[in-house]
């Protein structure tokens, strides 16, 4: 019988079916941070548990850490990070903390490791974990109970989701970027519209990316609500595999990782490439996004009223007026960073803007590469000097930083930040923040414009 | 093992809470996240709807409410719970004492995570849900009880069925723990560990 990707991945991971209805399945690779693992070790300790396969997992620090300096900016995020430090040792873990030359954002240390192949299912505690789904392998976020019980047993309970399928078809046009496409995804199937779905995304548009690319499109799935992203291995995720620490490591042989071509999905939607724009998000969830050419939407433009409500409610909290163009919303902030967009590719498209040009007066702006490897790399390509030349300040420590602003990198109530993070939400950047969803080259245009703006003017 | 005491029905006040796509920051604000224990975060649950920036109760907010200020059931907008996997949210809501969020949809972590501490999230049609919010934001305190075990909810005259799966309905009667229970089942794990071929292990550098 013909089956999916996402099916495939399920199949060759399933341990045995539970009298409930549950599957118990394999996790090869785990991978755990700062916040939601302490928790997982207390809740071991108190049942008397070992944990099962101390060497398949790894733990980093990356959410709460400073990104100015390699030590804890105050006691709390200290409490966290020794106390990762303190279980890894005690269970013989993997820890990649502060000042390991290995050190990042979970989900840029993991490829850069080659520590993802097509064909592996690799669990975090972390929501991002689809990220995974770009190299052919089942990446999906967990919580902390669940991160206790890939501990104790090296596997999860587990049910299969429902398949989805979003084709991009056709070339995109330029200046338009991975980042846009899933925005554009995000923006047709809805925050939460993939609810209890794999997603598989496929198509030329999808194909043609990049791993970062890839990277960057499944990353940002879990935000319509797809708990496992995925994209076909091919000869690029081959290539990709090569070269890193823990290359060849693990081969998981006798299947191609793609959906057979019969494979029926129970919901599909088709993208054409040649409609997707460079977009911006204007409110406070990562699927109200327009062009950059384009008006922040009216009243007008909705029927029902919870939906007027629901836009008079997230414009009075991001400070603009209705029809609004996007272009006149002027920024205090220009992040660029978090495991969306800080891979080197990223810093390479943002570099090209920026190249002989000057942030805006009154602009702060900042870049936090993914990794200590990532700033290694940039610093070395000359990134890094660019970036300064322009204005941006350049951090020196990687981590998450101003994506969810759990250490020293807090926007102010009312600050509005161009950014190249995954979530707008209310509250995410600092309390009161203002977060604009865009590509790492389009917060580069912003900074240098000081507003919102079009890269493709920026030639 | 021995399961917990069973919980077959859920009964109490239910707060009408409509907006859609609350996210797992909203109701978890992340400067409650630092913290390596489950305990102290009823107090951050829904913080900056519940309070303002100088830690007063906002009066406009549900929760702050009379007859609210004791519900245990939430009436939600689509979308609850997305964002990031932040078990702290579920924690948070079942220390603010929440048993309840009726709602047409639910992400996908926040509901495994929900399961995990006894917090039920029966998903309903869009239309019962318009009449339970209708119902829950009458003033008089009339209660909603979820039965588990027949998956139907009721209201003074409202009587709907809800969504539940199996493992999910039976992990939330039998309260059990998920990783002892699976713990039973060692011997398979091996087998399967068994059967990897030698390239289908990773070992981390350390
Ligand atoms: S960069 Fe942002 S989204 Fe990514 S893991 Fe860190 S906090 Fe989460």
């Amino acid at each position: 019988m013909s089956r999916t990707l996402y099916d495939k991945l399920v199949d060759a991971h399933k341990v045995c079916d539970l009298p409930d209805g549950d599957t118990l399945i394999y996790v090869d690779f785990h991978i755990m941070n700062e916040y939601t693992s302490p928790q997982a070790f207390s809740g071991l300790d108190t049942k008397g548990l070992e944990v099962w396969r101390p060497e398949a997992h790894l733990a980093v620090i990356d959410h709460v850490n400073a990104t100015r300096s390699s030590e804890p900016h105050d006691t709390a995020s200290k409490l966290l990070i020794d106390n990762l430090q303190a279980n890894c040792t005690k269970h013989g873990i993997a820890f990649y903390g502060l000042g390991d030359p290995r050190q990042g954002i979970e989900h840029v240390v993991v490829p850069e490791q080659g520590l993802v192949s097509p064909g592996m299912l690799i669990a975090c505690g972390d929501s991002h974990t689809t990220t995974y789904g770009a190299y052919g392998a089942l990446g999906f976020g967990i919580g902390t109970s669940e991160v206790e019980h890939v501990l104790a047993t090296q596997t999860l309970r587990y049910k299969r989701m429902k398949t989805m399928r979003v084709t991009v078809d056709g070339e995109t046009a330029p200046g338009v970027t991975a980042k846009d496409i899933i925005m554009k995804i995000v923006q047709v199937v809805g925050a939460g519209g993939a609810n209890g779905f794999a997603v598989e995304f496929a198509g030329s548009a999808i194909r043609s990316l990049d791993m970062a690319g890839r990277m960057t499109v499944c990353n940002m799935a879990v935000e319509l609500g797809a708990r496992a992203a995925l994209i076909a291995a091919d000869q690029l995720t081959e290539a990709a595999m090569e070269g890193h620490p823990h290359s060849g490591q693990f081969a998981f042989n006798g299947e191609s990782w793609s959906s057979d071509p019969e494979a029926v999905f129970d919901e599909v939607f088709i993208i054409l490439g040649a409609d997707i724009e460079p977009l911006i998000t204007w409110g406070t969830s990562p699927d109200q996004s327009v062009p950059i050419t384009a008006n922040v939407p009216s009243a007008t433009d909705y029927i029902s009223p919870e939906a007027k409500a629901a836009l008079a409610r997230s414009l009075h909290y991001m400070g603009l007026s209705e029809g609004q163009s996007a272009q006149s919303i002027k920024i205090d902030t220009a992040f660029i960073g978090s495991c969306t967009n800080s891979r080197i590719e990223d810093l390479r498209e943002a570099a090209k803007i920026l190249e002989g040009r000057k942030v805006a007066k009154g602009v702060e702006a900042i870049v936090v590469p993914g990794s200590a490897m990532t700033r290694i790399k940039a610093e070395a390509e000359g990134l890094r000097a660019v970036f300064e030349a322009a204005g941006f300040e350049w951090r020196p420590e990687a981590g998450c930083s101003m994506c969810l602003a759990m250490n020293d990198d807090i926007a102010m109530d009312g600050e509005r930040v161009a950014s190249s993070t995954n979530r707008n939400f209310e509250g995410r950047q600092g309390r009161g923040a203002r977060t604009h969803l865009m590509s790492p080259a389009m917060v580069a245009a912003a900074a240098i414009a000081g507003h919102l703006a079009d890269v493709r003017d920026f030639k | 093992m021995k399961d917990k005491q069973m919980t077959k029905t859920i009964k109490g006040i239910a707060a009408p809470l409509p907006l859609a796509n609350v996210d797992t920051d909203v109701i978890m604000p992340k400067r409650f996240l630092i913290t390596i224990t489950r305990e102290g975060l009823g107090n951050g649950t829904f913080a900056d709807l519940r309070f303002d920036s100088a830690g007063e109760q906002r009066p406009e907010f549900i929760l702050n409410k009379s007859p609210w200020t004791r519900a245990s059931i939430l009436v939600v907008g689509d979308n609850f719970g997305c964002g990031s996997s932040r078990e702290h949210a579920v924690w948070g809501m079942r220390q603010l004492g929440i048993n309840a969020c009726i709602g047409t949809g639910f992400a996908g972590i926040f509901y495994d995570n929900a399961r995990k501490n006894g917090l039920a999230l029966p998903v309903v049609s869009p239309s019962t849900r318009d009449l339970l919010l209708q119902f829950a934001s009458d003033a008089s305190g009339n209660e909603v009880s979820i039965d588990l075990e027949r998956r139907t909810i009721t209201a003074a005259d409202i009587s709907a069925p809800f969504e539940m799966d199996d493992a999910t309905q039976t992990a939330l009667i039998r309260g059990r723990d998920d990783t002892l229970d699976s713990l039973e089942h060692a011997a398979a794990i091996r087998d399967y560990e068994a059967g990897l071929k030698s390239k289908m292990r990773v070992s981390v550098i350390k």
